[in-house]
């Protein structure tokens, strides 16, 4: 057969279309691996229509008004379903320090290609979706996000970094849902950053990175960065990070990490750019993430 | 795969139609009549099958029609017509903003959508809102030419 490149939606499935959490996991715990949940269907519906996913049954979460929402009590608690858009407002206009600090993630929203991808996409989906783009993932790391997955008759809380396990491929069991993203509060001077590099504005990364620094007057406390698109999961750099504890911060020594963490990541070559430039890049993005981080911890 | 009757309110019109849950909004609205929404990238884009559904834009061709159900959803055709065109769709005729015109449906509505938002969009806002949809002729400039005349027109009515 002929690839098509008319992608219209072939696949045939039942659509399920749950309003409460437990509903939504009784129909994953009873169709198991042949359903899939919808959230935005950004993703989904591309696949489907490509053929690379087939779900038999598809079970929207757009009407489990549980999973959407966003509550500050202690952490910042993220329901699955909360759009883009939506996160995107709050971030740049509710927050008081110490989550002011959460600057990084607005940015990514807010660099989530086109108006109407960031109404319809959910934080949820771009986390389950497992790519490694995805630009909510970054700047999640390196606040020591927790997601909570929750199926019919069990709950348990990770952190993201676990979460992660493969392109396309996420710990959630099949009769799971991902329902919230948890935000610890974050520590007091501290401020991020992110960066995203891509070929125009609303296409999906080529190199993204994000850091959060915490300072103690000149030097550093804490550093965490962490990068999209240059492994199979969106990653931290880890010994990066901790040449960068306790030190003075200077341009001199961001550029240095710059490079260093350029050499942790393994990137390949793919049809948005090749691995060379990739590294190159990653190294120019994270240190001016880390200079731009700095700068907003005054 | 079993069909359902799904109510579809169009530019004010109510629609019953039974439609099988793979189809989008796109081709439910297409097949109902409703061609000035455009089949373009069918993968969220280019910004051709843009409609506004309770307020916003979105890409018809990534939004299932079972999930427009009993949902107010406008598409072009419902700004105006020839005889009593939009102030935005008289701008992109006077302003040159359409030459094969195949944006144009996705394009008005991203702007009406932004002008019902900001009435007075500086030019960061708009190009902002227009950056979904994706026009192979025009180079832009027209189309933002018009979007900032139609704002003009609509405020000092
Ligand atoms: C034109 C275009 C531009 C894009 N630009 C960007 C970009 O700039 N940056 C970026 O990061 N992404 C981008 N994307 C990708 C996509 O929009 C995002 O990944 C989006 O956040 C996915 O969310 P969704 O709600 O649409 O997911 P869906 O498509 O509904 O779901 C994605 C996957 O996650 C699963 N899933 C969703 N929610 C849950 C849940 N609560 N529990 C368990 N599983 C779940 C689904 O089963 C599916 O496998 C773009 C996509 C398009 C079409
Ligand atoms: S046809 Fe929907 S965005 Fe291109
Ligand atoms: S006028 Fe032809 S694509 Fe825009």
């Amino acid at each position: 057969m002929l690839p098509t490149n008319t992608h219209i939606l072939f696949h045939e499935f039942d659509y399920h279309a749950p309003t409460t959490l437990y509903e939504a996991t009784e129909l994953l715990a009873q169709y198991g691996d042949s359903a899939r949940p919808i959230a935005g269907g950004t993703d989904l519906l591309v696949q489907m229509k490509m053929e690379r996913r087939q779900p038999a049954h598809v079970i929207s979460l757009a009407r489990v008004n549980a999973l959407q929402g966003i509550a500050l009590n202690g952490d910042l608690t993220i329901g699955a379903t909360t759009s883009i858009r939506d996160l995107h407002q709050y971030l740049t206009s509710k927050l008081q320090p110490p989550f002011a600090s959460l600057q990084s993630l607005g940015e990514a929203c807010n660099g989530f290609s086109t108006i109407q991808i960031m109404r319809m996409a959910t934080l949820g989906g771009n986390l389950c979706n497992a790519s490694p783009a995805s630009d909510s993932a970054p700047p999640l790391l390196t606040f020591d996000a927790r997601v909570t997955l929750k199926s019919k008759t069990f709950e348990r809380v990770m952190a993201l970094e676990h979460f992660f396990i493969a392109p396309g491929k996420t710990a959630l069991q099949a009769d799971e849902l991902l329902t919230h993203i948890r935000i610890p509060r974050p520590p007091h001077q501290s401020a991020s950053a992110f960066i995203k590099i891509a070929r125009v504005a609303a296409d999906i990364s080529q190199v993204c990175a994000a850091v959060r620094l915490t300072r103690d007057g000149n030097l550093i406390h804490d550093a965490r960065i962490a990068l999209g698109s240059v492994a199979p999961t969106p990653v931290r750099a880890a010994a990066a990070e901790r040449e960068l504890i306790g030190q003075t911060f200077s341009a001199a020594l961001a550029e240095k990490i710059g490079k260093r963490a350029a050499q942790e990541i393994q990137p390949i070559s793919d049809i948005r750019a090749t691995r060379a430039y990739r590294q190159h890049i990653a190294a120019v993005i994270v240190r001016d993430a880390l200079l731009r981080a700095w700068e907003r911890t005054q | 795969m079993t069909p359902k009757l799904v109510k579809l309110n169009v530019n004010g019109r109510a629609h019953h139609t039974a439609l099988a849950p793979n189809t989008t909004l796109l081709h439910a609205l297409r097949d109902l009549g409703y061609t000035d929404v455009k089949s373009g990238c069918e993968k969220g884009d280019c910004g051709a099958c843009g409609v506004i559904v309770n307020g916003a834009v979105v890409n018809s061709c990534l939004l299932l029609a079972w999930l427009a159900d009993n949902q107010e959803i406008i598409t072009v055709a419902g700004l105006g017509a020839a005889a009593k065109p939009h102030p935005l769709q008289q701008a992109f005729v006077d302003f040159g903003a359409a030459q094969c015109g195949f944006c144009t449906p996705g394009m008005i509505m991203s702007a009406k959508a932004l002008l019902d938002e900001y009435p007075h969009p500086t030019d960061e806002q708009m190009r902002e809102a227009l950056s979904g949809n994706l026009c192979r002729c025009t180079g832009y400039t027209r189309i933002f030419e018009a979007v900032q005349n139609a704002a003009h027109e609509i405020t000092s009515d």
